[in-house]
């Protein structure tokens, strides 16, 4: 019975909100023009999984997101480790890094269309150049912080440069690179759909800008079901891969 | 040191549009856009949208920051409720901020309301995890005290817990404030033609490249220096105490 007090007790706080929903909906506090009950919005997604219209959208946008996130994490990586090679390559280079990051990916947009056009390679470029400061400040930080120790233990065993960077550096900079990792997912996702809105590019977010300008709003609640569910797998996934993969860390 | 990655980038992008090999359509060049930034500056454009960009990031704060504290201060007095709605939260949380634009576009139409609805959403989230794990982690002592004196919850709350939560909470206020900022002006490119972002766009689609990439450095010096700021305030704040 214990076992199974707090799950169900989250269950309960779940379903009154649901309930608190579906109730302020149908007690028309706001224009239902606006604001569909649950009922609606989900029966709205149900329809969009039986006929199909869901898949070729969120293929898409997944599709665009873990493109241009992995683009990210292999440039942010090799550079992070390239950068933190030597003082000199870090008092160059981390400035501008720290200048970059705080900078609204979104906020790219409009010259990468200029630049690329209307199209699946302009977005993949804007969502990759968002989740890479996150990354590569993991990385630099990462790399640095390898235990002297170490350092000294690879001299001694007459380690070449690449044994020690894939044996000693890599695992030691995982955690932090990880970290780096798990912030620009939710980037990726962020920056996605952004582009498609402003973009028209189809995808989930094209498709509920559409429903706006239509008045579905049970249409866009849907999107928005499908958005965060996406966005929850996708950190699910990556603490599943962080988990695994450092397993050998000590807790 | 740190000047010259940026200098060089500026110089190399300057001698390639010079002689023909960046498009002057889309990439301009940065003594053209740094003279078309400074024009913007001197008749109060720039200064303008960012009035506009700043208030509903301002505006954003606050919603959040009301909702935020006062949500996190009861989840963080009540450790059952806290279990209870961590389900909820957990499934709430990942809704990318910018999926709600349709919504409150639908709901606010362009006004700075749309924007900032957007913005304390993104918000809201930091400054409630912060002031809940804050408010729970104080004195028990302090607690038993006000249980002892028989204060009311609004008192205990506003007098015990959030006095004591109140580093904690200031440092979630200042990631948010962050956060509102890049929002704000992602929803401003996107659909809500005020603000900075509505410059970009603008000057994008008019093909002002020179005004496009001024405002996008003006974009990046403000956000630099707001997080600077706030950095800089944190630290003499926590100094203080």
């Amino acid at each position: 019975m214990k076992k199974f007090f707090w799950p169900l007790a989250s269950l309960a706080f779940f379903a009154a909100t649901l309930i608190a929903w579906k109730l302020a909906a149908d007690a028309r506090l706001i224009n239902p023009l606006w604001f569909p009950g649950p009922d609606r919005a989900f029966a709205k997604l149900w329809e969009w999984i039986a006929t199909g219209a869901l898949w070729e959208p969120l293929g898409k946008t997944v599709w665009r997101m873990f493109a241009g996130w992995l683009a990210a994490c292999v440039v942010g990586v090799a550079l992070g480790a390239a950068i933190a090679s030597s003082s000199i390559t870090r008092k160059l280079f981390q400035p501008s890094a720290e200048f970059l990051r705080p900078l609204p990916a979104s906020a790219v947009l409009p010259p990468a269309i200029l630049i690329l056009g209307l199209s699946d390679a302009m977005i993949v470029f804007v969502v990759a150049f968002g989740c890479v400061w996150p990354i590569l400040l993991g990385a630099i930080h990462g790399f640095r912080a390898l235990d002297p120790r170490l350092l000294e233990v690879s001299k001694l065993l007459n380690f070449s440069s690449r044994a020690r960077v894939l044996k000693f550096q890599l695992p030691s900079a995982l955690p932090d690179i990880f970290a780096g990792m798990r912030v620009s997912i939710a980037i990726a996702l962020i920056v996605t759909v952004a582009s498609e809105m402003l973009s028209s590019q189809p995808g989930v977010g094209y498709l509920m800008l559409v429903a706006a300008r239509a008045f579905r709003s049970a249409d866009i609640f849907a999107g928005i079901i499908v958005l965060g569910f996406l966005g929850f797998a996708t950190n699910a996934l990556l603490h599943k891969l962080e988990d695994r993969l450092l397993r050998w860390r000590v807790p | 040191m740190g000047s010259v990655v940026p200098l060089s980038v500026l110089a190399l992008w300057e001698i390639l549009s010079r002689i023909g090999l960046l498009s002057e359509d889309g990439f301009s060049r940065p003594t053209a856009f740094l003279a078309a930034g400074a024009k913007a500056l001197a008749d109060g454009t720039l200064l303008e949208q960012t009035a506009q960009t700043f208030s509903a990031a301002a505006q954003a704060l606050l919603m959040s920051s009301i909702l935020g504290i006062g949500i996190g201060a009861i989840l963080g007095l009540f450790r059952p409720l806290e279990r209870a709605a961590q389900l909820t939260v957990d499934a709430l949380r990942p809704i990318p901020s910018v999926a709600l634009i349709p919504l409150s576009l639908l709901i606010f139409g362009f006004s700075r309301n749309m924007s900032a609805a957007v913005a304390a959403f993104a918000c809201f989230w930091p400054i409630l995890i912060v002031t809940t794990s804050a408010v729970r982690g104080i004195d028990p002592r302090l607690t038993e005290v006000g249980r002892m004196l028989g204060f009311s919850l609004l008192h205990r709350i506003l007098k015990l817990a959030l006095p004591a939560a109140i580093p904690g909470i200031m440092v979630g206020i200042r990631v948010a404030a962050g956060i509102a900022i890049v929002v704000t002006v992602t929803t401003e490119i996107v659909s809500n033609p005020r603000g900075l972002g509505h410059g970009m766009n603008l000057a994008a689609q008019s093909l002002q490249a020179d005004l496009m990439w001024a405002t996008l450095l003006w974009v990046g010096v403000v956000g630099w220096l707001v997080n600077w700021g706030l950095e800089r305030l944190e630290r003499r704040w926590l100094y203080l105490r």
